[in-house]
């Protein structure tokens, strides 16, 4: 199985490379991709270089476009697309409908993905994707069983590729405003969700009440970890409970069900973390590639070694296993 | 300019469901988009009724829709999804496709309409789904009024007609886990309808008790009510066609004419507002989207010129 | 395949006291000249600030009585240590943050691991082991362009050194074995 990994900055693509990627995704450093975020990703030099550098170590280099480009400024997301065919991407991924037929239209031979963004999730809509826009790969919306990941394989031509490690997205992505209704910034629009700029951690004595976009949605007493404040991942109050509604502040690690997703037929994993920081890229990346080689040469998986790198240190495997829901 | 109403985003007992659609066929609205756009497992309990409503509506010389679901992934789904477009053509009216496996199946040619969970942000996007037979879309609420501007005016050569959210909880976010079900410790496939308590949606409170949200099945909308009262001058110069008015329990058919009389120029803005505060006394209201920085935002002001 | 300390060490408190006394403006000038040499062999480093090549940031190695105010100014930076009125962590009235600074608080060894690709930020906040106030984009743009700048604080150190690099190092490799702190560069694979 392909392991795609994410670089945020050329030294993660490095890092991961190294640490044996056979893909790596990473994006350009505008509003054109869905992790536009301050001090990240690479302008057109560093992207050529780039895929120079994976391309000379024998891996692949996949660039996401995968916002939805602005009415009136289209012409952004069509340079981008330009750009990295011109840069000897080996394919983009793409959410909206209408890059797509830009793509496909301007730049036929440059390889198509389906973004996550584009929350196609049943084969019914992946093959009308295939058809209209000659996709070759869809990267799964992370709201699928197993069972119905295996389902869409038996039923398309279309590769698949899946997440398994990293922040974990409840929502359909790419039909969520959560973040623009609190900050006014969007992943669809802007590339970012719950922004960085609308954080605010404010000491109250002994607990640190964490805000966004001024709403509180979290409150640590000391030595509780500190979750950043992700609207899906927020602790609410409703008239009679508190909690966390929508998820608990876990991220995902689907690890120990790669042999399961590997006999649902699934091509590709995907490492989520372009935000996160080339140490940690390494570290994930050599864990997942043992896995994979493991399998792939009959050994039991190595197990348990990511936790200290999670989200809240707490960890899920999802909607992978149906109970989630 | 035109009212549709939408779809009913909430799960509602069938005898107030059939009520609503009763009272649409009186009233002063132009379209009306129906069926179930949240969650298929709601659907058996007043399947049997969308033929009457629609009968009923088209006799009172309304325009309808059938709307699919936002989010298609089960089975069960997908199939209810295929025999959408048969539904809609043995019924006499267009789907309105708001998740794009209901394009996949509507034979090639057909006439659709599109809703506000479709993501039509940009003209490249827009001429696609002409070029595949769509008539009129609803954008999606996040649009700033630039956005729309820019939209209008592809879709006027396009021959698109354009419509945008006027009021209501705005549809912020669709998951496969339903919330109301792990409030109440159950798995979605065993829910026992707990949404259906909650006609409106259950609002949802930040930490300081702050109303911020409300959650329905798998659905999370804003606990505002979105409303555009204050900017329909600007909308319809920038040529929106149309507004849309999602259904709420409590004083919709009041609310639906307060809109006629604004659009029709009988009233203004701050006569709707405080009309709307009859309605439902205390009912937040947000018109940020179009208008404001985020789309919590109350800015109560029309919008200046661009 | 990694390691994770299982305590993040901190910083003696003896000599830690020291530095409680010691004039500081000589420090300063030092190191405000030292980052001005990083800044010349990392002009990729202020190109990903962007916008927030002119913030002002106070590191805060909670395990010392001073914080380090540290200005990018577009890529002629200015290293400033304050010292705590009071030995508390705040800063005080010129050091402290007022609101538009960023803020980043941890051991020394938490701040210095994170240079040098030995920590990820995002781990070692999330298990609160470093704290962030004031400007969180900013705090995120110089996370990221250090990251990806690869800095090695000791080979630095060693080419403004001259004849005393070979020494230095060994010191540096010294101190490196004797605390746990990363005081080089590490290699990502075994970080």
């Amino acid at each position: 199985m392909e392991i795609v990994c994410p670089a945020g900055t050329p030294a993660a693509l490095r890092a991961a490379v190294k640490a044996g990627a056979h893909t790596v995704y990473c994006g350009f450093n505008d509003e054109t991709n869905a992790r536009n975020f301050p001090g990240l990703n690479f302008d057109r030099a560093e992207m050529r270089e780039g895929i120079r550098f994976a391309h000379d170590h024998g891996s692949k280099v996949l660039i996401a476009i995968n916002t939805f480009p602005r009415a009136g400024a289209e012409g952004i997301w069509h340079d981008a697309v330009s750009d990295a065919a011109s840069a000897g991407a080996d394919a983009v991924i793409l959410a909206d409908p209408g890059l797509l037929a830009f793509a496909m239209q301007n730049h036929p031979d440059l390889r198509r993905h389906l973004s996550v963004q584009a929350a196609a999730a049943n084969s019914d809509v992946i093959n009308f994707y295939a058809r209209c826009f000659d996709v070759k790969r869809v990267v799964l919306p992370r709201v699928l069983s197993v069972a119905e990941i295996a389902a869409i394989n038996d039923q398309t031509k279309v590769e698949t590729e899946v997440f398994v490690f990293g922040g974990l997205c409840v929502m359909a992505e790419g039909r969520c405003s959560l973040s623009s209704y609190a900050t006014g910034l969007s992943p669809n629009m802007n590339g970012v969700c719950s922004p960085a700029s609308h954080v605010d951690y404010h000491d109250e004595g002994d607990t640190l009440a964490v805000r966004l976009g001024g709403y509180t949605i979290h409150r640590a007493k000391p030595g509780e970890p500190a979750p950043y404040p992700t609207l899906c991942k927020g602790c609410f109050a409703t008239q009679d409970q508190k909690g966390y509604l929508f998820e608990d502040p876990v991220s995902l690690n689907a690890e120990q069900l790669i042999p399961q997703l590997k006999k649902a037929g699934v091509t590709a994993l995907k490492i989520e973390g372009r935000q996160r920081s080339r140490s940690y890229v390494a570290q994930v990346v050599r864990n997942f590639r043992d896995a994979v080689d493991a399998l792939e040469e009959g050994r039991e998986l190595p197990a348990g070694m990511l936790a200290r790198l999670s989200e809240g240190q707490a960890e899920t495997t999802g909607a992978y296993r149906k109970i989630w829901r | 300019m035109h009212l549709t109403v939408g779809p009913n985003q909430f799960f509602w007992k069938p005898d107030p469901w059939s009520a609503l659609y009763d009272e649409l066929a009186r009233i002063a609205v132009d379209r009306v988009v129906i069926g179930e756009l949240i969650c298929s497992k709601r659907l058996p309990f007043y399947q049997d009724r969308i033929p009457d409503a629609i009968e009923t509506l088209l006799a009172a010389g309304k325009k309808v829709a059938v709307t699919s679901l936002a989010l298609v992934t089960l089975k069960r789904e997908r199939k209810m999804t295929a025999e959408l477009a048969g539904l809609g053509a043995e019924l006499g009216v267009e789907v309105e496709v708001n998740d794009l496996t209901a394009l996949a199946m509507l034979p090639e040619g057909t006439a659709f309409s599109v809703g506000p969970m479709v993501n039509v942000y940009n003209e490249g996007t827009l001429a696609w789904l002409a070029s595949r037979g769509a008539t009129r879309v609803c954008l999606p609420p996040e649009l700033p009024l630039a956005s729309v501007a820019a939209l209008c005016q592809h879709a006027r050569g396009l021959g698109v007609a354009i419509e945008v959210w006027g009021h209501g909880r705005l549809p912020l976010a669709i998951s496969g886990r339903c919330y109301h079900a792990r409030l109440h410790g159950r798995t979605k496939d065993n829910c026992q309808f707990a949404c259906e308590d909650d006609p409106d949606g259950l609002t949802v409170d930040t930490l300081d008790r702050q109303p911020f949200l409300a959650i329905n099945g798998v659905q999370t909308l804003s606990d505002t009510y979105a409303n555009a009262a204050n900017q329909i001058e600007a909308l319809r110069e920038v040529g929106v066609s149309g507004l849309r008015l999602s259904p709420q329990s409590t004083g919709f058919a009041r609310l639906c004419h307060l809109f006629r009389q604004r659009i029709d120029g009988k009233t203004d803005a701050a006569a709707l507002v405080s009309g709307l505060d009859e309605i439902a006394r205390g009912m937040r209201l947000s018109d940020g989207f179009l208008s404001g920085v985020a789309g919590a935002d109350w800015t109560g002001k029309p919008l200046q010129p661009l | 395949m990694f390691q994770v300390p299982v305590a993040i060490p901190t910083f003696p408190k003896l000599p830690a006291r020291a530095l409680g006394v010691v004039p500081l403006g000589p420090i300063s000038m030092a190191l405000s000249a030292f980052a001005k040499q990083v800044a010349r062999r990392h002009p990729a480093l202020f190109r990903r600030l962007g916008d927030h090549a002119h913030a002002r940031f106070i590191l805060d190695p909670t395990d010392l009585p001073l914080v380090m105010r540290l200005e990018p100014n577009g890529g002629a930076p200015r290293v400033t240590l304050l010292r705590h009125p009071d030995g508390g962590p705040d800063g005080g009235p010129d050091g402290g943050p007022d609101g538009r600074d960023a803020r980043i608080a941890g051991p020394l060894a938490a701040l210095l691991g994170l240079v040098h690709g030995a920590f990820d930020g995002d781990a070692l906040f999330f298990s609160r082991d470093l704290l962030i106030e004031g400007d969180t984009g900013a705090v995120l743009a110089l996370r990221n362009a250090i990251d990806d700048a690869e800095l090695d604080l000791a080979a630095e150190l060693g080419a403004i050194s001259g004849p005393l690099r070979q020494p230095l190092e060994r010191l540096i490799a010294l101190a490196e074995g004797a605390t746990g702190v990363a005081l080089s560069r590490h290699e990502e694979e075994f970080a």
